[in-house]
């Protein structure tokens, strides 16, 4: 028998905001326990919620980014249920009117092009965070309460796991170069929930569902749904049913795990939160915010590729993240040559930030001080190898090259009226090396250079060099 | 300190020329406030020790003036309980933006005021520090929820007082009292430091003997506030400016709904000779129908229970407030602390509301709830396309003796008909006392209720009314001794 | 409608995190139907075509700018807290959450 997948996912991200989504506590990841947080966040008695217009801004470049349609009028909902990180015991969030419906992305998965559409985005508050104690306690610490979600939760259409992760990488990239939120799934700014149901190939019911929460790489999203194909296929062609439950996927044995079987829909008692009265998103607002769009991953890799003529391998690595493209793009800006900005910051850069385990935000470089070596570069007024200890400078300090090079007279020696005379000289103390150079011996040119190099400490540049030495040559 | 025979004006003036100091006043207020508690139990916390503004300012007409608050809202420093189990200990680390205001204005915050548990009743029965009684009759309630605040002003502890209404609870327990309470438009008021108990029916006001005194403090504490996302920008006027004046030409309705033989004969009477009085004096009386009247009690019951249902969620008692001490566990920590924290009352309006919003619930309870809402309200639009105000009576009786309806939750809800309205549609509305009743001997509440944003003709006809019968030279017979 | 049972009050009861005796409940449960078919009487009313109103406000929800802002200090969010430790609220260990959010 032949089984059909169907697979849905609700994705939350974290906004990118320096405040809460209700409350104007600091929105900050890593504060000691409770340091983040006012008597909103903690829902004491008398308090409002008012709503952060950043939140807002963020949603709708998401929602335009997805070609999604942005809803004319838009309601916050209460949703209830009891629970230690939820402190009114109801999840301000958006039910009936969501911020945006009807978007999709497009993938490509297994050679062809897809479009995997969302059903609706809304914005909502985030929890506490709670620590089990092995004591017979739990600890809430509630600094993460109120920080603003975008929950984006996609139509039930897929039907494999590559498909899903396809759709992942995509929307990924599509909210990350928004910039709206830094997509981080170490860091719980992206986290992702699915659900599987499999039923016999032209039965038209969906099967029952199965849903697992917070996965925690795309790689355990692949593992966990295909895991979860194979289990529910066993149980249908042993003559079983699928229970509708919430399965974990362990990471150890790679098999998914009943966490609960769910009695029913849990009765969550939506309802109009009476506290905040209605926003209707102006058209101006939207068309703003579309103008100022920034670049998406594809814009820019078809600039990359096409304008820049970078390998559409380096154009990948330097998209990978938002940052890094927008750093090349400011580096290019600053009068860098593409290709070699590119060059350099798929391997110092990107070594650099490997060895001591930096982000490009934290480190002294800076997109000008990058293109202004590469500038000295070009122009020849140093050398490669030069640049090297140029770029160590440059990167731990952020020195400005060109005053670094200046300083320490590291410029190289291109000025011909300079060399001219000392090429000169050295030929006509090495008459052997010329002849060696007619007798067709390459080495000979070698030689020459190096004695150049050593009367001038290495600052020659090799490319003047040997450009006057042929011409001193080929006229003897 | 007795305020029976004192307005804020009158304190002012005193405190300006020397002749009472604001710190002893404070002191002095404290002081009556404990002797005539015992008998009327009108406070939950008195500040015997309540801050006095420095350089005091007195173009500032409230700068010395003890002012109560009910113990729904909340008083940075000083307890705040809604009068439950479940708040008992409750010390607030933040400041309502009402108490922001009066003190700002220099004014002297004495004490909390009783009331119905989270506001939900009408007698102060259902609070967890035991009830009020009412000054003109000690067997009898106060009337309720702000029946603390009431009772306080009624028998002189206070010259004015803050109150909050959701359903009537400014205005009944002001009808009860025979004392001017006015509530305003819905987001007139911000209610950042309001306790909750249906956001979208909670309105704070005012409770005073005299109407001067209550535009006084509403002049104070309404306008826009950033930390209330339903407070109106709206300017505020000066609500002083609309007293004294008459009433010719003023366009009066009268709902016909509201003078029903369900209204008891002394309130019937009392409240006919002002409206008869209105008319001899110019007013256009205009006899009209809100024809949704007699579905306002469910729909009320319905919408408070559900919002209140969400808001009182949060008392868990995982982060403040009561927590059981027996849970063993967290669903224990939970259900023991809430079953044990909350009074009936308030575990039926819960249980109502949650039921309310429930799956399979939802659409045939408060889906139609909301949508009937929509009819009351326009009833009301239509009655203002002609009108100035609505008058009627606020209640269809006096106020009745303690224990006697506590038991009956049904009869006890039919008590709000004629208030319920102003808060499903948000318009101001008061209560001024029209005089005691011939059957009962107690006071009577004249209603007026204006246009959304028309305090000003609530206060006009209000202001006429107490100058006609003077009713705030009687005094309350029950603290005779 | 369908009899308010005791078993409708006990589902509701478990939403709303309370408990009745059996003694409470059978005071409750017939004042709970009593209120409910109170409620039944909406039904009565023609609602064909009305929207529903949820609020009764002169404009739509304003803004906040985007600017972080210290109000309380942990000290100060602990000063209720029934039961605490190393700045962490302390409640019976959580054993499973009945819920996404
Ligand atoms: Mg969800
Ligand atoms: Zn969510």
């Amino acid at each position: 028998m032949n089984f059909k997948s169907t697979i849905g996912l609700e994705v939350h991200f974290e906004l990118k905001t320096k405040s809460k989504i209700f409350s104007p506590s600091p929105v900050t990841y890593g504060a000691k326990p409770n340091t983040e947080t006012n008597v909103i966040d903690w829902g004491y008695p008398g308090t409002l919620p008012m709503v952060n217009k950043e939140v807002y801004r963020l949603g709708l470049m998401v929602a335009l980014a997805t070609h999604s349609h942005v809803n004319p009028v838009t309601h916050f909902d209460r949703k209830n249920y009891f629970y230690p990180d939820n402190p009114k015991a109801y999840q301000i969030t958006q039910f009936f009117k969501p911020l945006a419906e009807n978007g999709y992305v497009e993938v490509e998965v297994h050679g062809q092009k897809k479009k995997i559409h969302i059903h609706e985005m809304h914005i909502e508050e985030d929890a506490g965070k709670n620590t089990h104690g092995t004591n017979g306690f739990s600890y809430v610490d509630y600094n993460r309460q109120g920080v603003p979600l975008l929950e984006v939760v996609s139509e039930p259409e897929m039907t494999d796991p590559d498909e899903a992760v396809a759709y992942l990488e995509k929307l990924r990239e599509i909210v990350q170069f928004t910039g709206a939120s830094d997509v981080k799934m170490e860091e719980g700014s992206m986290r992702i929930d699915t659900n599987i149901s499999i039923r016999p190939a032209g039965q038209k019911e969906f099967g029952t569902k199965v849903e697992m929460k917070n996965l925690n790489s795309f790689e355990h999203v692949r593992l966990s749904l295909a895991y979860e194909q194979k289990r529910q296929e066993q149980i249908l062609l042993s003559g079983g049913r699928v229970q509708i439950s919430t399965r974990r996927f362990d990471t150890n044995t790679g098999k998914t795990v009943l966490e609960r079987v769910k009695e029913g829909d849990a009765d969550y008692r939506y309802f109009p939160e009476p506290d905040l009265a209605p926003y209707h998103i102006k058209k101006e607002w939207v068309d703003e915010i579309a103008a100022n769009l920034p670049k998406t991953a594809d814009e820019r890799r078809d600039i990359y590729v096409n304008e820049y003529g970078l390998k559409p391998y380096d154009a990948n690595v330097l998209l990978q993240s938002k940052e890094s493209s927008d750093f090349f793009d400011k580096a290019v800006a600053a009068g860098a040559d593409p290709k070699q900005a590119a060059n350099w910051m798929n391997t110092q850069v990107n070594g650099y930030l490997n060895e001591n385990h930096a982000e490009l935000k934290d480190i002294a470089l800076t997109p000008e001080n990058l293109a202004a070596m590469i500038k000295l570069i070009s122009d020849g007024t140093i050398s490669s190898k030069i640049a090297k200890k140029v770029f160590a400078e440059t990167v731990a300090n952020g020195t400005d090259p060109k005053k670094y090079v200046e300083e320490n007279g590291m410029a190289q020696l291109s000025d011909e009226s300079v060399l001219t005379p000392m090429v000169k000289e050295v030929v006509d103390n090495n008459p052997q090396s010329v002849e060696d150079f007619k007798n067709g011996k390459d080495r000979a040119i070698g030689f020459l250079v190096g004695q150049i190099m050593k009367q001038t400490r290495g600052k020659a540049n090799p490319k003047v060099i040997n450009k006057l030495l042929l011409a001193d040559l080929n006229a003897r | 300190m007795n305020y029976l025979n004192e307005t804020i004006d009158s304190l002012n003036d005193k405190l300006k020329k020397g002749e009472l100091d604001a710190k002893q006043l404070a002191k002095d207020t404290a002081e009556n406030i404990k002797k005539t508690d015992e008998k009327i139990n009108a406070f939950i916390t008195v500040d015997e020790d309540a801050k006095v503004a420095e350089d005091l300012n007195f173009d500032n007409k409230l700068a010395g003036v003890p002012i109560a608050i009910k113990d729904n809202i909340i008083t940075e420093g000083l307890k705040t309980t809604a009068a439950s189990h479940i708040l008992y200990n409750f010390e607030p680390v933040y400041e309502s933006t009402v108490v922001a205001k009066l003190k700002a204005a220099q004014a002297t915050i004495i004490g909390k005021t009783n009331m119905d548990e989270f506001a939900m009743g009408s007698s102060t029965e259902t609070s967890y520090f035991g009830d009020t009684k009412n000054p003109w009759n000690l067997n009898k309630v106060p009337g309720g929820s702000s029946g603390g605040s009431a009772a306080a002003v009624a028998s002189g502890e206070v010259v004015a007082a803050l109150g909050s209404d959701t359903g009537g609870s400014i205005r009944q327990p002001a009808s009860f009292n025979g004392i001017f309470g006015i509530k305003p438009t819905y987001g007139r008021v911000s209610r950042w430091g309001l306790i909750a108990f249906a956001s979208s029916l909670d309105q704070i006001g005012v409770m005073s003997k005299r109407v001067k005194d209550s535009a006084e403090v509403l002049n104070v504490i309404a306008g826009a506030d950033d930390r209330d996302a339903t407070v109106s920008e709206k300017e505020v006027p000066d609500y002083t400016a609309f007293l004294g004046k008459d009433v010719k030409g003023l366009r009066v309705a009268v709902p016909k709904e509201y003078m029903s033989d369900a209204v008891e004969a002394g309130v019937k009477k009392a409240v006919q000779a002002k409206i008869d009085l209105l008319k001899e004096n110019g007013a256009i009386i205009n006899e009209v129908s809100l024809p949704h009247t007699k579905y306002v009690v469910p729909t009320y019951y319905i919408i408070a229970s559900s919002e209140a249902s969400a808001n009182l969620e949060r008392y868990d008692g995982i982060r403040y407030g009561f927590r059981a001490e027996d849970a063993k566990n967290l669903e224990e920590v939970f259900v023991k602390s809430r079953s044990e924290g909350f009074g009936d009352e308030v575990k039926r309006r819960i249980m109502l509301g949650s039921f309310a919003l429930s799956a399979g619930a939802y659409d045939k309870f408060f889906l139609q709830a909301a949508k009937v809402r929509t009819l009351i309200c326009q009833d009301f639009a239509k009655v203002f396309e002609d009108n100035d105000v609505i008058v009627g009576p606020v209640s269809t009786e006096t106020a009745f003796d303690l224990n006697s309806e506590i038991s009956d939750p049904i009869k006890m809800y039919n008590n709000d008909i004629l208030t319920i309205s102003a808060n499903m549609a948000g318009i101001p509305a008061a209560s001024v006392p029209a005089g005691l009743s011939e059957t009962t001997g107690m006071p009577v509440g004249f209603q007026i209720m204006g246009n959304r944003f028309d305090e000003g003709h609530v206060f006009q006809v209000a202001d006429f009314i107490e100058r006609s019968n003077k009713f705030y030279e009687q005094k309350p017979a029950g603290l005779e001794d | 409608m369908e009899k308010v049972t005791n078993d409708t009050i006990k589902h509701v009861a478990k939403l709303a995190k309370l408990e009745f005796s059996d003694e409470e409940l059978t005071k409750f449960t017939p004042q709970m139907g009593k209120i409910l078919e109170m409620a039944e009487e909406l039904q009565a009313v023609n609602t064909d075509g009305v929207e529903e109103t949820v609020q009764v406000v002169d404009r739509d929800t304003v803004f906040r700018d985007d600017v972080p802002e210290k109000w309380q200090t942990r000290d100060e969010m602990m000063k209720n807290v029934p039961d605490k430790s190393n700045g962490f609220v302390k409640v019976p260990v959580i054993i499973d959450k009945d819920d996404d959010q």
